[in-house]
């Protein structure tokens, strides 16, 4: 294949897609020219919606935001009223909504890790024609995923969309005996997880290296989920109040969805890699030494790595889950009643794609007032384009469905929220 | 464990998604014997393990096809993979067929499959189900009691009808999970 002629690679309406989805990708004399990704973006409807509703209504609706990280919107969308209202949640109930998270990652993460980028790696069209030849890593990943969604569902009231999480805690705190049982069940996870690091270090990686600014919460003795200071490895170093002085969300012409920059440099990369890089001291021992043991060092910059290092998340999820409920003893009260007053209140967790604003805006009844929320996804779009703007001069001697297959591998590192869509690129070369 | 499992799949936040919810909340008071009736977000997982150890399984679900709306699909599973059109539209989630799919690569698909599809005519959030929806609901729950029957009923007398045959409609859309 000519790589020097003019290609235009165009990816039409995206085949099971929630929304609008689409690639186009123009090169000339080998060198690309144009790079442009849509990614529908759900919050946008969200936000409008939300106004005038009651601030206790806030968990529960942006849920529905997404199917698979429902947990992360309504960690940070609780965080963000309590910070409002002038509330601290603590002890067991704090400890609670960890153990929740941790469910949340084990079952995104795997499903991503086994179902959706493994096929990528080991040439299959889709996990249903990868579990024709490899049995084993889609069961061990099904078992996986069950340990993770049985989690969110005793914390959570059910698997998809929880009904149990509230400002101030929870509706309902289990009981020790209800959690122990679990404790059982992710403890074999924990073991599970490993056998599914091992697995996914046996592929072969493309040697892409690239030097990200990586975005991240940072807590001064956790492996981040809901709390810590918002921190980058070139200099960012910020209260999560602060993020829109140091972020912003602007138009691009060729998509409905909105970039979101660092004001001051641009383009930056959230998620498992962004977390690791910059909190790999804070894993456990047992992370630690899985990562090593996986050829992982304490600082990755190859994007296609990132299935590793979820990976080495379900580890640390299903070890801190464990750690969690042992030494778990139930709060006096299921949560902490709150007083409506107006005020504008932040919240930043970590979701399994990397880390979630909220802002909502409350007046003196408790009604939103305004809000914005600003997903991983969003954050990354800018980062998945500059990627394959430096990937695909290096393909463009593929032929190409291969070409094709490899965009879409490296749209996959950032689990996005269309990464489940296979066959969601389809070329189309227009020759001069 | 054996027996049959009908399991309704759904959002029941959906309008016409909730179809396959319905009809299971119409079955769990039937009393039908040596079955357990379910209901699913249609988590690959969750599926994949309530087919296992079953000898039949029932599935009722939405799709989005572009029949008319009410339409009724019924598919057997062992007659060949269900369409393409019946994949996931979710960004993240596998969906029905891949279950299906998945289950048979593993060697979990119980000896009998039935798919209950149901077109609908809107998936917004909110509201409840359409007028013809609400019909179809009716119509697959008196199907399944026919079927759940001590002698065997349809699935064990009759000869399996191929997914694409006349009866089962040309599946032309998505299976549509919002």
């Amino acid at each position: 294949m000519n790589a020097k002629r003019s290609r235009t690679i165009r990816v039409q309406s995206l085949a099971r897609l929630e929304g609008e989805g689409g690639l186009l990708v123009r090169t000339r004399g080998g060198a690309v020219t144009q790079v442009q990704l849509k990614i529908y973006e759900p919050p946008r409807f969200f936000e409008a919606f939300l106004r005038g509703r009651h601030f206790s209504e806030v968990p529960d609706i942006t849920a529905r935001i997404c199917g698979i990280c429902p947990v992360a919107y309504q960690m940070s969308s609780v965080h963000a009223v309590e910070q409002a209202l002038g509330l601290e949640v603590d002890g067991p109930l704090r400890a609670l909504r960890r153990l929740i998270y941790c469910g949340e990652w084990i079952e995104s993460h795997v499903l991503h890790v086994a179902m959706l980028h493994a096929p990528d790696f080991l040439g299959y069209e889709s996990a249903v024609h990868m579990s024709k030849d490899h049995p084993e890593l889609v069961q061990l990943a099904l078992k996986l995923k069950k340990a993770g969604n049985e989690l969110v569902a005793v914390l959570g009231g059910r698997e998809i969309h929880p009904i149990n999480v509230r400002v101030g805690g929870f509706y309902r705190v289990p009981a020790r005996s209800e959690l122990e049982p679990l404790a059982e069940r992710l403890k074999w996870a924990r073991d599970g997880a490993l056998e599914l690091l091992r697995a996914v270090a046996r592929f072969e990686f493309l040697e892409v290296e690239h030097d990200y600014e990586f975005v991240a919460l940072r807590h001064p003795d956790e492996y981040p989920f809901n709390e810590g200071r918002l921190v980058s490895n070139k200099g960012l170093d910020i209260a999560v109040d602060e993020f829109e002085q140091h972020f912003q969300e602007e138009h691009v012409p060729h998509s409905n969805a909105l970039h979101c920059v660092l004001k001051e440099r641009g383009a930056y990369h959230v998620g498992p890699l962004a977390r690791y890089n910059l909190n790999f001291d804070r894993l456990p021992q047992i992370a630690k030494d899985a990562a090593r043991e996986a050829g992982l060092e304490p600082t990755c910059r190859n994007p296609f790595k990132s299935i590793l290092v979820r990976a080495v998340e379900t580890v640390y999820a299903c070890d801190e889950a464990v750690r969690l409920i042992s030494a778990y003893e139930p709060p006096d009260r299921p949560f902490i009643e709150a007083t409506p007053k107006a005020g504008v209140g932040h919240g930043c967790s970590e979701a399994p794609r990397g880390i979630l604003y909220h802002r909502y805006r409350l007046d003196g009844e408790g009604l939103i007032v305004d809000s914005s929320i600003v997903p991983p996804t969003a954050q990354n779009q800018k980062t998945i384009e500059n990627d394959l703007w430096r990937l695909v001069p290096r393909l463009l001697d593929l032929p190409e469905a291969e070409l094709t297959l490899r965009c879409e591998q490296a749209i996959r590192n950032y689990d996005p929220c269309i990464s489940c869509a296979t066959h969601f690129l389809k070329l189309r070369l227009e020759r001069e | 464990m054996t027996g049959t499992v009908v399991v309704g799949i759904g959002n029941p936040a959906r309008g016409d998604d909730a179809a396959g919810r319905e009809v299971a909340r119409r079955l769990r008071g039937s009393d039908l014997p040596d079955t357990q009736v379910v209901e699913s977000d249609g988590d690959v997982a969750a599926l994949i393990q309530t087919f296992e150890g079953r000898t039949r399984c029932i599935v009722v679900d939405a799709s989005h096809c572009g029949l008319r709306p009410g339409t009724v699909q019924r598919l057997e599973a062992h007659a060949g993979a269900l369409p393409a059109s019946f994949a996931a539209a979710s960004t993240h989630a596998l969906g029905l067929a891949d279950a299906i799919e998945l289950a048979r690569a593993l060697g979990q698909l119980p000896a009998a499959v039935v798919v209950y599809a149901i077109e609908g005519r809107s998936y917004a959030p909110g509201g409840g189900l359409s007028g013809p929806v609400r019909h179809a609901v009716a119509v697959v729950a008196r199907r399944i009691r026919r079927e759940v029957h001590p002698s065997g009923g349809p699935l064990a007398t009759r000869r399996s009808r191929p997914a694409h045959s006349p009866r089962s409609s040309t599946l032309s859309g998505r299976m549509r999970r919002p």
